[in-house]
This record gives C-alpha cells, sequence and structure tokens, in this order.
C-alpha cells in the first residue's frame, strides 16, 4: 500500500514539476506547482514528517502560493513564445539537466551508504509531531527560530518598500532596475551628463 | 520504500528546477523554478530526516519553507515594482549587470 | 704645523669659502663675497708658502709626505683613503694655483663689480681652486679622480657662467662633455695601472710599477695612453681641443684662471706625476710627446688668422701647453714645469689685459673692430707688451728661458727628437707673430670711436645690449653680464693685480738660468723625480748656447715680421689672404676639426640614440615588452569580461555548472 502510494505522489510531483516548467501560461506553471507541491506533502507523510507535510500545505501551498497568484493575475505575463529561450540555451539546459540528474544519482545511488537501503531507522512515537518540532525549535534550534522571524521581519518591510508608491515620472523613459530602488532625486531626467553607461540609463541604442 | 527513492525524486524534481530557471523568460516563472529547487531540497532533507530517525531534518525543512515564503515575498515585490515603472518583464532584457 | 698640517689649510681655506659665500651671500653686503673669496685664496696661498718652507726645511730625502684624512674603503685588495701627497711638485703646483688664483680673484672683484652674479661667481671661483687644489695635492688615484671631476664641472659652472646666454650654455655643455670624455680615459687608466700594481696609492704605485710590468708592457702602454686621453681632454690637446676656444664665453677672469693657468696645466701636471709610469712605458709617452707637437703647430697656425681677441690667447694657450705636454713625456719634466708656471704668469697677464680691452670696447671683442689704444690705455698696453715679449720668448723675459730650456732637453734625446726640436721653434715663430699681430692691430694704428672715447675720459657704453658674437639682444639682469665695464685705468685691483702679474712674468726666468747661473726649480724638483732615469741629463754648452741664439732670433725675428705686416705695409695682410686663400680657409675653419668630429662622433652618436629610441625603445620596449604585457592583461580581461554578459539566466546557468562540477569532484575524490 505504502508502494502504491509512494508511486502516485511521485509520479504527480514530477509531473506537476514538469508541468511548472513547460506550461506557457505563466497561470497554468502556478497551478503546476501547487498540485507539485501537494504530491510532496502526500510524500512528506509517508516519510512520517506529519508537521512538515501540515505546515507545506498551509503555508506554502495555502500562503505563498496564493500570493503567487495575486501577482500574476496583476502582472499579467503573456504567453511566452516556444522558441523563446536565449542563445543556446534551448537544447543546452535540458541536457545540462539531465546530466545533472545522473551525476546525483550516481551520487545518491552508488554511495556507499547502507542505510539508504533501508526503510529508516526506528523510531519513537511522536516522531514528526507539533511536540516534537516545537520542542527542538524552543531548545536545540532557539536561535535559527528567532533569525527566521527576524528574516520573516525584513521581508514584510521589503515588501512594503518595494510596493510604495512613488511620486511618478512625467514622461515613462526606460529606467535601469538600479533606478528602481534608487531615490528619486537620482533619477537623471533630461540630458545631465552621466558619468557611467548605468547613470545615463542603459547603453546608447535605448 | 527505502529512503534512496525519495532521494531519486527529490534529484529529479531539483533538475527539472534547475532546467527551467535556465529555459524561462518570464521572471515569475523563474521563480516558481526556483521553488521547485527548494522544495527538492526538502523532501531530501526530510527523507535523511526519517533515515536518521532523528527530527532536525524537519527543523530544518521547516526553516526553509520560511526563506522560500520570504523570498518569494521580495521577488514578488521586485516584479510587481517592475510591472509598475513599465520596465518589460523579460529576464534577458534586465542587463544591467553587463560589462 | 708641519707640512701636511699646512697642506690640509692650503686645501680646506677655498672650500670654507665656497660654503661661507654660497650659504651666506643674502647677508653678505656689497662687495663683501669677493672679498672674501679673495681673502680665503690669499690664506690659501700663505699656507702654501709656509708648507714649501717646512719642506725645504726637512732633508732631501723626507720631502715626500703623505697625510690620510680618513679611509674610504678598505676591502680585499683595495685601500682607498682621502690621502695627500705634499711633494716639491705639488708644492710647485699649489703656489702657482693658490698665487695666480689670488690676483685672479682680486681681479674679479673690479671686473664683475656690477654683475648681478656677483657671489655665485665667487663661491663658483673658491670651488674651483678647491678642486684643482685636490686634484694636484692627492695622494692616491681616487682623490685624483675626484677633483679631476669636481674641476669639469667647476669649468662647466664657469664658462656658462652668463647662463641665458646661448652661446655661452652650449659652450659649457661642449667643455663638459669632452672632459668626461677625458673623465673615462682616467678612469680606465686608473682600472688597468691598478690592476697591475695592485694599489691605488701613488707612492706605492709608483714603486710596484717596475714589477709588475715590463718595459712597453701592452696592459701599461694601454693604461698610460688611456691616461694620456684624460690629460689632452683637460689640457685641450688635439682631437679632443675643441673645447677651448669655445669656452671663451665664460667672462675674462674665468679665462684667464681656468683656461690658462690651472686647469689646462691638469694634464701635464698628471703627466709629470705619473712620469715612473711613463718611463716605463715609452710608447705612451712619445704619443704623448707627438701628440704635444702637433698640437702646437697647429694651434700657433689657427691663432694667426682668428679675429677675436680672446681666441687668439686661447689658441696660443692650446700651443704652449702643446710645448709642455710635449716637455714632460719626453722627459724634461723640470723644464716643463717651469714653463707651466713662467706660461700661467705671462697668459693670467694678457687675459687680464685683454678683459681690460674688452671692458674699452663695451663688451666686443671682434680685433677687426678694435685699434689704436695705446694713448687712451697706456697701462693695460704696458701688460700687453710685457705679457707678449714674454709669450713671444724675447729674452730676458721669462718665456724665453723657460721654453729654450725645454726645446733644449727635448732635442736632446735625440733620435727623431730632433723632428719636434724643429717644430717646437718654428712654431715659437708663429707664436711671436700672431702675439704681436694681436698687439699691433688692437693698439697702434688709428684709434676707433671707443679709444677716441676714451681719450676724452668716457667710458663706452653700448646703448643696446647684445650678445657680442650672434648680435641677439640681452638685457643686464642676472645671466646675463653687468650694464657697466671696467678697464685696468680706473680699477685699483685690476692694475694691481696685473702689476703683480707682469713683474713675474719678467723676472721669473732669473729661477732657472741656464748654463748653471741658476737652477732653483732643478733643484726644487729633484725629490720627485730622483729615480727618474731622465731627469739629470747635461746637455752640451755648444747645444746650449745655440739653443739661447735660436730662441731670440725667432722671437725678435716674429715680432719684426709682425710689425711688418700689420703696421709698415698694412695692406700687406689682405694681401695675403688673397693670395693665399684655400691656406687661409683651412685655418679659418680650425683644421676642420669641428666638423669631423661632428661628423665621425656626434652624427654616428645622434643616430644610434634615435635608432635606439624609435625602434628599440619604441616597438621593443614599449611595443613587445610594455605593449605585449598589458595587451596581454586586456586581452585576458575581455576574455573573463565576456562572462559579465549580463544575462541572469546565464548567472544561472554558471552557478549549477560550477556547483555540478563541485559535486562531480567530491564524488569522484571520495570513490
Amino acid at each position: 500500500m505504502a508502494e502504491l502510494l509512494f508511486f502516485i505522489a511521485g509520479a504527480g510531483a514530477v509531473a506537476g514539476a514538469l508541468g511548472t516548467v513547460m506550461l506557457r501560461n505563466p497561470f497554468y506553471s502556478v497551478l503546476g506547482l501547487v498540485s507539485h507541491l501537494l504530491c510532496l506533502a502526500a510524500l512528506f507523510l509517508l516519510l512520517r514528517a506529519e508537521f512538515v507535510a501540515a505546515a507545506q500545505v498551509i503555508i506554502y501551498a495555502g500562503a505563498v502560493m496564493v500570493l503567487y497568484v495575486f501577482v500574476v493575475a496583476y502582472v499579467g505575463g503573456a504567453d511566452e513564445p516556444l522558441s523563446s529561450p536565449g542563445p543556446g540555451l534551448r537544447v543546452a539546459a535540458p541536457a545540462f539537466a539531465g546530466l545533472l540528474l545522473v551525476e546525483l544519482c550516481i551520487a545518491i545511488l552508488g554511495s556507499g551508504l547502507k542505510a539508504l537501503d533501508g526503510e529508516g531507522a526506528p523510531y519513537e512515537a511522536g516522531f514528526g509531531s507539533p511536540a516534537q518540532i516545537g520542542e527542538l525549535l524552543l531548545t536545540k534550534f532557539l536561535l535559527p527560530f528567532e533569525l527566521a522571524s527576524l528574516l520573516l521581519l525584513t521581508a514584510a518591510v521589503a515588501a512594503v518598500l518595494l510596493a510604495r508608491r512613488r511620486g511618478g515620472l512625467a514622461d515613462p523613459r526606460a529606467l535601469s532596475v538600479a533606478d528602481v530602488v534608487r531615490g528619486p532625486a537620482d533619477w537623471s531626467q533630461g540630458d545631465a551628463p552621466a558619468g557611467t553607461m548605468q547613470e545615463a540609463g542603459g547603453p546608447a541604442e535605448r | 520504500m527505502s529512503i534512496s527513492w525519495y532521494l531519486v525524486v527529490s534529484a529529479f524534481v531539483f533538475c527539472i528546477g534547475a532546467a527551467g530557471v535556465l529555459v524561462r523568460r518570464n521572471p515569475l516563472v523563474v521563480l516558481l523554478c526556483l521553488e521547485l529547487m527548494l522544495n527538492a531540497g526538502n523532501l531530501a532533507l526530510v527523507a535523511f530526516a526519517r533515515m536518521h530517525g532523528n527530527a532536525d531534518g524537519h527543523v530544518f525543512a521547516l526553516v526553509v519553507i520560511v526563506v522560500a515564503a520570504c523570498e518569494v515575498t521580495v521577488g514578488l515585490g521586485l516584479i510587481v515594482a517592475l510591472y509598475r515603472r513599465r520596465l518589460p518583464i523579460d529576464v534577458d532584457r534586465m542587463r544591467e549587470l553587463q560589462g | 704645523m708641519s707640512a701636511t698640517g699646512w697642506a690640509w689649510v692650503v686645501l680646506l681655506a677655498p672650500l670654507a669659502g665656497t660654503l661661507v659665500i654660497a650659504l651666506g651671500w643674502r647677508a653678505l653686503p656689497g662687495r663683501a663675497p669677493g672679498w672674501i673669496g679673495t681673502g680665503a685664496i690669499t690664506v690659501s696661498f700663505a699656507a702654501a708658502v709656509a708648507t714649501l718652507l717646512d719642506l725645504q726645511s726637512r732633508g732631501e730625502e723626507e720631502r715626500q709626505l703623505v697625510s690620510s684624512a680618513w679611509d674610504y674603503a678598505k676591502t680585499a685588495g683595495v685601500d682607498a683613503e682621502l690621502s695627500i701627497l705634499v711633494d716639491p711638485l705639488s708644492v710647485l703646483m699649489i703656489l702657482v694655483v693658490t698665487g695666480v688664483s689670488a690676483l685672479i680673484h682680486l681681479y674679479s672683484v673690479a671686473y664683475l663689480a656690477s654683475d648681478r652674479g656677483y657671489a655665485r661667481f665667487f663661491a663658483y671661483l673658491n670651488f674651483f681652486v678647491f678642486s684643482m687644489l685636490l686634484l694636484v695635492l692627492a695622494g692616491n688615484f681616487l682623490v685624483l679622480i675626484v677633483g679631476w671631476a669636481f674641476v669639469g664641472a667647476a669649468s662647466y659652472l664657469l664658462i656658462s657662467f652668463w647662463y641665458r646666454r646661448t652661446t655661452a650654455t652650449e659652450a659649457g655643455i661642449k667643455a663638459f662633455v669632452i672632459n668626461v670624455v677625458g673623465d673615462v680615459g682616467l678612469v680606465l687608466g686608473t682600472y688597468f695601472i691598478f690592476q697591475g700594481t695592485g694599489t691605488l696609492d701613488f707612492l706605492g704605485s709608483f714603486e710596484a710599477v717596475q714589477d709588475s710590468f715590463g718595459r712597453n708592457d701592452g696592459e701599461l702602454v694601454a693604461g698610460c695612453c688611456l691616461l694620456l686621453v684624460g690629460a689632452f681632454a683637460k689640457s685641450a690637446q688635439i682631437p679632443l681641443h675643441t673645447w677651448l676656444p669655445d669656452a671663451m664665453e665664460g667672462p675674462t677672469p674665468v679665462s684667464a684662471l681656468i683656461h690658462a693657468a690651472t686647469m689646462v696645466t691638469a694634464g701635464v701636471y698628471l703627466i709629470a706625476r705619473m712620469h715612473p709610469l711613463f718611463e716605463q712605458a715609452p710608447a705612451a709617452a712619445d704619443v704623448g710627446a707627438i701628440i704635444g707637437c702637433l698640437t702646437l703647430v697647429v694651434a700657433a697656425t689657427i691663432a694667426l688668422v682668428q679675429t677675436d681677441l680672446k681666441r687668439v690667447i686661447a689658441y696660443s694657450t692650446m700651443s704652449q701647453i702643446g710645448y709642455m705636454v710635449m716637455g714632460v713625456s719626453a722627459g724634461a719634466y723640470a723644464a716643463g714645469l717651469f714653463h707651466l708656471m713662467t706660461h700661467a704668469f705671462f697668459k693670467a697677464l694678457l687675459f687680464m689685459a685683454a678683459g681690460s680691452v674688452i671692458g674699452a670696447m663695451a663688451g666686443t671683442q671682434d680685433l677687426d673692430r678694435m685699434g689704436g689704444f695705446r694713448r687712451s690705455m697706456p697701462f693695460t698696453f704696458g701688460c700687453f707688451v710685457v705679457g707678449g715679449l714674454a709669450l713671444a720668448g724675447v729674452p730676458p723675459f721669462s718665456g724665453f728661458f723657460s721654453k729654450d730650456e725645454l726645446l733644449l732637453l727635448v732635442g736632446d734625446r735625440g733620435g727623431w727628437h730632433w723632428i719636434l726640436y724643429g717644430f717646437g721653434y718654428l712654431a715659437a715663430l708663429l707664436t711671436a707673430v700672431y702675439t704681436f699681430r694681436m698687439i699691433f692691430r688692437a693698439f697702434l694704428g688709428e684709434p676707433v670711436a671707443e679709444a677716441r672715447a676714451l681719450e676724452r675720459g668716457e667710458l663706452h657704453h653700448a646703448e643696446h645690449h647684445t650678445n657680442p658674437a650672434t648680435g641677439e639682444q640681452e638685457d643686464t639682469d642676472v645671466g646675463f653680464p653687468g650694464p657697466e665695464h671696467h678697464i685696468a685705468e680706473r680699477a685699483p685691483q685690476m692694475r694691481a693685480a696685473m702689476a703683480v702679474l707682469a713683474v713675474l712674468a719678467t723676472v721669473a726666468g732669473l729661477l732657472q738660468i741656464p748654463f748653471g747661473v741658476t737652477h732653483l726649480v732643478d733643484g726644487f724638483l729633484e725629490p720627485t723625480f730622483a729615480e727618474s732615469e731622465l731627469y739629470e741629463r747635461n746637455p752640451s754648452d755648444g747645444q746650449i748656447g745655440l739653443g739661447l741664439v735660436l730662441g731670440a732670433l725667432v722671437g725678435l725675428g716674429g715680432i719684426f715680421l709682425a710689425h711688418l705686416i700689420w703696421v709698415r705695409k698694412p695692406g700687406t695682410s689682405a694681401a695675403l689672404r688673397a693670395r693665399l686663400a684655400p691656406a687661409h680657409q683651412l685655418l679659418a675653419r680650425k683644421w676642420y676639426f669641428d666638423e669631423a668630429i661632428d661628423i665621425l662622433v656626434v652624427r654616428p652618436f645622434a643616430l644610434a640614440g634615435r635608432f635606439c629610441q624609435q625602434v628599440f625603445e619604441r616597438v621593443v620596449v614599449n611595443g613587445f615588452f610594455v605593449g605585449g604585457t598589458t595587451g596581454a592583461v586586456r586581452a585576458g580581461s575581455a576574455a573573463v569580461r565576456a562572462a559579465q554578459s549580463g544575462y541572469l539566466r546565464l548567472y544561472a546557468a554558471l552557478l549549477l555548472l560550477g556547483g555540478g562540477a563541485l559535486t562531480l569532484y567530491f564524488l569522484i575524490a571520495s570513490s
């Protein structure tokens, strides 16, 4: 039974991943990722990681993906033409990924870890339960826990900053990404002499 | 199933994500593929935690999820800002690091 | 104090004078630098006399004293100290140098009184005297070379004293470059000799020369010939003589001191000092004698056609130094040095008198524009005549005795030396001719405008100051001559100096009258040349008599000839010039030595320099080495820069590639 579930979940995860990568419409890619996440949650359950599975579903699939959906809806994201990949990467990237896969498999399967062949160490009850996770978070991993919360704070502040509505530009000139994070005073409007190409707003042909 | 199967699945997903990062031009999708890679890592972590019988891997995976959430926040914020400024939402057109 | 103590005072007094003037000239009022300079040299002269007295009070055997101040380098094989050698030769030299220098300093106090560079002049002049004294008092090759180089530097500083005149600075550079050639010869010669004898010390070297080298040993001959190169450059002998006429760009006291009495005699001193080496390598000595003879003839012929007053006297100096070089190379040491002494007196006198005439002409030195100064400048005329008679070798003036003894002893060597003897008398005739040509043209005949003005009591001043040689406009500020000119008739200091020299030029001959009447110079110098086989020579009375008669005849005959051509029949000179036009051209162009040196030396070097700069420097060094390095770095960085394309995906690819490679590495490493 576990094997069957494993194969279904595993196939679903891989299929979701493939869908994320290969589907042209960003909406569909997001949906693909969501399905991937759900299958991954199933795999977590098979590995007795209940809390992580729940967290995955609630946080990842529930919050992060919803955020993605919102942004995709806002930004739009037109269908990308299929032949768009940049110079030489169309063929090279899948080939490279394939090689990487081979390498990783050799690493995993060819390593001398005997325990990989087993089903895992014997575990006591409560393994992977919220109680255990909570205890670990507050004792052994207190510092990472606090740092993670700090990181969340930073991200929240960053999000507010980035989403701030600026004064706007008189004319929608082409700007560089660097201007976005700089303040309005640094935007060079008109023909002020610029020191570097970046300050001038990019290469001359723009 | 032995743990190595889970690891193989993790490797698959990681490689698919890597290929996706290299191939797609829409930064939203690139971020999605990054998520794929992170998740693959998570799967590997949890698999090893199971192997050792040690829940440290779960905590690690939780922290990875937190990090992923933060990264998504900031990345999407950037993309929204780009969109607001009417810049092309295209990874290949953002070349300020050139030179 | 002992002789060496006094010798140190002699050496250091001018140095003190230089330092005081050079460092404190702003604080010294008016003419004080001049008096300080003169005072320093006078102290030096007094100390030289004291050295003489002390030296003479010792026994004959103890008259070669060495005194060291400190060691320079005492390493394996080299023992270099700052040491001076006090012996009759050096005492003679320091007496002449300090004596004549003191008089010239006195002369300069008046001559340069209105010059803005007054203090600088005396600082340089004192420095020069210090260098010359260092040269003649040197006790080993190292100090000699140091003094030699300093003298060259001082000469450069003084020739280009009026440094805003291009002609002066060019002349200074020319003198310095030729002197450096001589310096190289001197140093290389020292090397050859040091290599054989193993010591830099003079006395030690001289003692060791017979054991270290065979007679006419190749290395010793090479070393001595290189020393001769140094001597020729300093003493303006052919072919390194072209700097001396141009050096007349310096002020007249400089010409008097450096280019008549002291610096140009350094070569003569060198040969006399190194006589043991030259006697062991007679081939080199013969070279010296031949070059000396060649110079004295060529210079005398050129002086016949010169129209610049100072240049006539300059070529005359070259000729007389040729006599001295010939003399000391042929072994007539005492005679050569005696002639050095008398020459210093009458040549300095002639230059001083020339300075007076040039002052009356407001800076012009052109003989063609002078004439008839006899009545307006009687004192100067008298000095000129005294100096001219001494130079021409008319008895009983000093030049007669010294020149005749020199030629006598040269001829006494026998063999081919009789040719040198003959040329010597021929040139003596020419000497008398050109000397009195100069005097007759400048002083006799119709007075020119400046002379008439002077008779009325006005000293002529030029309305616009110009360079007398090129006619360029000048002012009278620093770097140019001052606005006023000075003549002997009006300046007591100039008169005093010239009077002393005139007396000396007249009576110095009494020091060494032939037939054994007096032989003070001979006897005095005996301890230095004691072991020389050429020193004691006794020509027969007949030869002595013949020489004296010949000398007198030649001198008087030359004066008569000059009188005939330039006074009695005024058109003769122009007629001769027309008849002998090619010869005149050759002499007027100074036997084309300048052109020859230009073609043989200057142009090849310039070509080599251009080649080095344009081909080697530009292509090989700049292009290949420097440019190649930068080009390689640029290419490398361009290659690396290609990776900075700005493509996000390329970066991601590289990241993953790197990660994969790392994994691969660990995979392989652990298996």
